[in-house]
C-alpha cells in the first residue's frame, strides 16, 4: 500500500531552486534511503516532508489524504500543520534534545502535551500518564538504554543522545519515520549503535526514509534507493539496481568516492 | 568615637527607614522591569517593521542617555512642561516617579538581556518542538524558556547589582532613599548636624545587601547547573 506520495514538489530558496520537480512515492513497511552529495536538496526535502518549509510547488499526500497541495490555500491552514505533522517524525542530525529534561523525559513531553488537549485528560489523568511512561520505558529498553533513562543528555554519549532522539520520535508513533543524517554528528566508533537500532526498526518493518552517507547501510537497509544531485531525483530504483547497475555518470562519480569504504 | 556611637541610634533608625524606601523602589523596579523587559524583547524580535524599529529607537534613547535625567524629566516634565502635575510634590509622587523611571530604563536593559537570550537558544530546540507536535507556546514555555533563564542568569545578576546601587539617583528628585537619610544629618536634623558619617555609613547597607542579592542568584545559578 502506497503511504506517501510526493508529487513535482518544487522549492527555492531566494532565487536558488533547491528543489526541483521531485517526485517518488513509498510502501507502507518500506525503507527508502536518500544519497548525494551536500546541498543536493536532500534535507530540504525531509524539511518539507515534516512542514519545516513550505514547497513552492507541488503535492505532498499520506494514505490518500492531501498534506499539501501548493496549488491550494485550504491545506496551509496553519491550524492544521500541527496535526499534519504528525504524520512525520524526524530525527535530526544534532539530535536537538532538550537539555532541561532527562532521556525519558525528553520521550514522554510531547506526548503528554498532546493528551493534554484531549477533553478526557482530566478525568483519566492518572491513567494516561501511566500509559505515556510505559511506553517510554519500552522504547528505551527497546533502544538499549533503560540504565540511562534518568541522565540528562549532557551525561549521555552522542549515539546514546541519537537513540534518546529516535525513541523521542516514535513515542509520537509516526506513519513515517524521517532520519536526516543521523550518524554525520557522531564519532565513527558511535555509527555503529544508531545504524543497529534503525536496522532494527526496518525488521519491524517501520515505515523510513533515510538521508545518509552512510553508502553501505543505505545499500543494506533500503528497500528503495533516490540518489539526488543538483535540487533532482538523478536516479532511483531498488540498492542492486542504484548501487550494482548504475545508469547515470554522475551517480558512478558520486559512489565511486565511496569506494574505498567498501560498499 | 564617642560622640558617634551616641549618635549612633538615632542615625541608624533614620537610615532604617531610608533604606525600607529604597528596598520598595528595588523591589517595584524589578517587578514592573522583568515583565515589561520581556515585552520589549519580543518588540524588538517582532517581524513587523512598524513595532520593532519604534521599540530598538526607544530602546536605544533609553541606554544611551543617563538614569539620571531620565528621572528629572519623568518627574518634572509633566508638571513644568504639560502644566499638568501627575505625580504631586509629596513623598508618593516622588516615589511613584522614581518607580516609572527606573521601571521604564531598567526594562529596557533587560530587553536587550531577554533578546540575546532567546537568541542564543539554538533553532533546533524550536524545529524539533514543531516536529513533534508542539504549540509555539508550549515551545516557549516548556522548552526555550528555561534554556533562555539559564543563559540570562549571569548577565541579569549584574543588572540587579547595579540597580541596588542605581536607586540613589532617586535622590535627585528627593525621593527620601537611603543617601537622602544620611545626608541630612550634614545639613542638621534630630539634634545633629555637620556629620559626613552617616552619609559614609550608607555604603555598608548596599554592600551588605548586594551580598546577600549576589549570594541568592549564585545559588540560582548552581541550581540551573543540572544541565548543559
Amino acid at each position: 500500500m502506497t503511504i506517501l506520495d510526493v508529487q513535482h514538489i518544487s522549492k527555492s530558496f531566494h532565487q536558488t531552486e533547491v528543489l526541483k520537480d521531485i517526485s517518488f512515492s513509498l510502501q507502507q513497511g518500506q525503507v527508502l534511503s536518500i544519497i548525494g552529495s551536500s546541498g543536493s536538496g536532500k534535507t530540504t526535502l525531509l524539511r518539507c516532508l515534516n512542514f519545516l518549509e513550505t514547497p513552492d510547488r507541488g503535492v505532498i499526500r499520506v494514505k490518500d489524504e492531501t498534506l499539501f497541495d501548493a496549488d491550494d490555500p485550504m491545506t496551509q491552514k496553519p491550524s492544521e500543520i500541527r496535526r499534519k505533522r504528525l504524520h512525520f517524525g524526524l530525527v535530526f542530525q544534532s539530535f536537538n534534545l532538550f537539555p532541561q529534561y532527562t532521556a525519558i523525559e525528553n520521550v514522554m513531553l510531547a506526548r503528554t502535551l498532546l493528551e493534554k488537549g484531549d477533553p478526557s485528560y482530566k478525568s483519566r489523568k492518572k491513567q494516561i500518564l501511566e500509559e505515556i511512561r510505559s511506553q517510554a520505558e519500552g522504547l528505551m529498553e527497546q533502544m538499549g538504554l533503560t540504565n540511562r533513562m534518568n541522565n540528562y543528555p549532557h551525561q549521555l554519549s552522542g549515539g546514546q543522545c541519537q537513540r534518546v532522539a529516535i525513541a523521542r520520535a516514535l513515542a509520537l508513533q509516526p506513519d513515517i519515520l524521517c532520519f536526516d543524517e543521523p550518524t554525520s554528528a557522531l564519532d565513527p566508533e558511535l555509527t555503529g549503535e544508531v545504524l543497529k537500532v534503525i536496522r532494527g526498526l526496518a525488521e519491524k518493518k517501520t515505515t523510513m526514509i533515510i538521508v545518509t552517507h552512510e553508502m553501505a547501510f543505505a545499500r543494506d537497509v533500503a528497500n528503495h534507493v533516490i540518489f539526488m544531485d543538483d535540487g533532482r531525483i538523478l536516479e532511483q530504483g531498488e540498492p542492486t539496481e542504484v548501487f550494482g547497475n548504475t545508469k547515470e555518470e554522475r551517480t558512478r562519480q558520486f559512489l565511486a568516492r565511496f569506494q574505498n569504504e567498501q560498499i | 568615637m564617642e560622640l558617634i556611637m551616641k549618635q549612633m541610634p538615632i542615625v541608624l533608625h533614620s537610615l532604617n527607614l531610608g533604606f525600607i524606601q529604597t528596598l520598595k523602589l528595588f523591589i517595584l523596579t524589578l517587578l514592573g522591569a522583568f515583565p515589561l523587559g520581556l515585552v520589549i524583547a519580543f518588540g524588538s524580535m517582532s517581524r513587523v517593521k512598524l513595532l520593532r524599529y519604534p521599540t530598538r529607537f526607544i530602546v536605544w534613547i533609553i541606554r544611551g542617555t543617563p538614569l539620571m535625567i531620565q528621572l528629572l524629566i519623568v518627574f518634572y516634565f509633566p508638571g513644568l512642561v504639560l502644566h499638568n502635575p501627575i505625580w504631586g510634590g509629596g513623598e508618593l509622587g516622588r516615589f511613584t516617579a522614581s518607580v516609572v523611571a527606573f521601571i521604564i530604563n531598567y526594562a529596557c536593559y533587560f530587553s536587550e538581556i531577554y533578546r540575546g537570550g532567546i537568541q542564543s537558544v539554538p533553532i533546533g530546540q524550536e524545529e524539533a518542538g514543531l516536529v513533534l507536535g508542539m504549540t509555539k507556546s508550549q515551545i516557549f514555555f516548556r522548552v526555550k524558556l528555561l534554556q533562555m533563564i539559564k543563559r540570562i542568569v549571569p548577565p541579569m545578576s549584574n543588572e540587579v547589582i547595579t540597580l541596588v546601587k542605581d536607586t540613589s539617583l532617586a535622590r535627585i528628585i528627593g525621593f527620601q532613599e537611603i543617601i537622602w537619610a544620611g545626608q541630612k544629618f550634614m545639613k542638621g536634623d534630630q539634634g545633629i548636624s555637620g556629620a559626613i558619617w552617616p552619609l559614609f555609613f550608607t555604603a555598608l547597607y548596599y554592600l551588605i545587601f548586594n551580598g546577600v542579592i549576589s549570594m541568592l542568584l549564585g545559588k540560582l545559578e548552581k541550581k540551573l547547573d543540572f544541565f548543559r
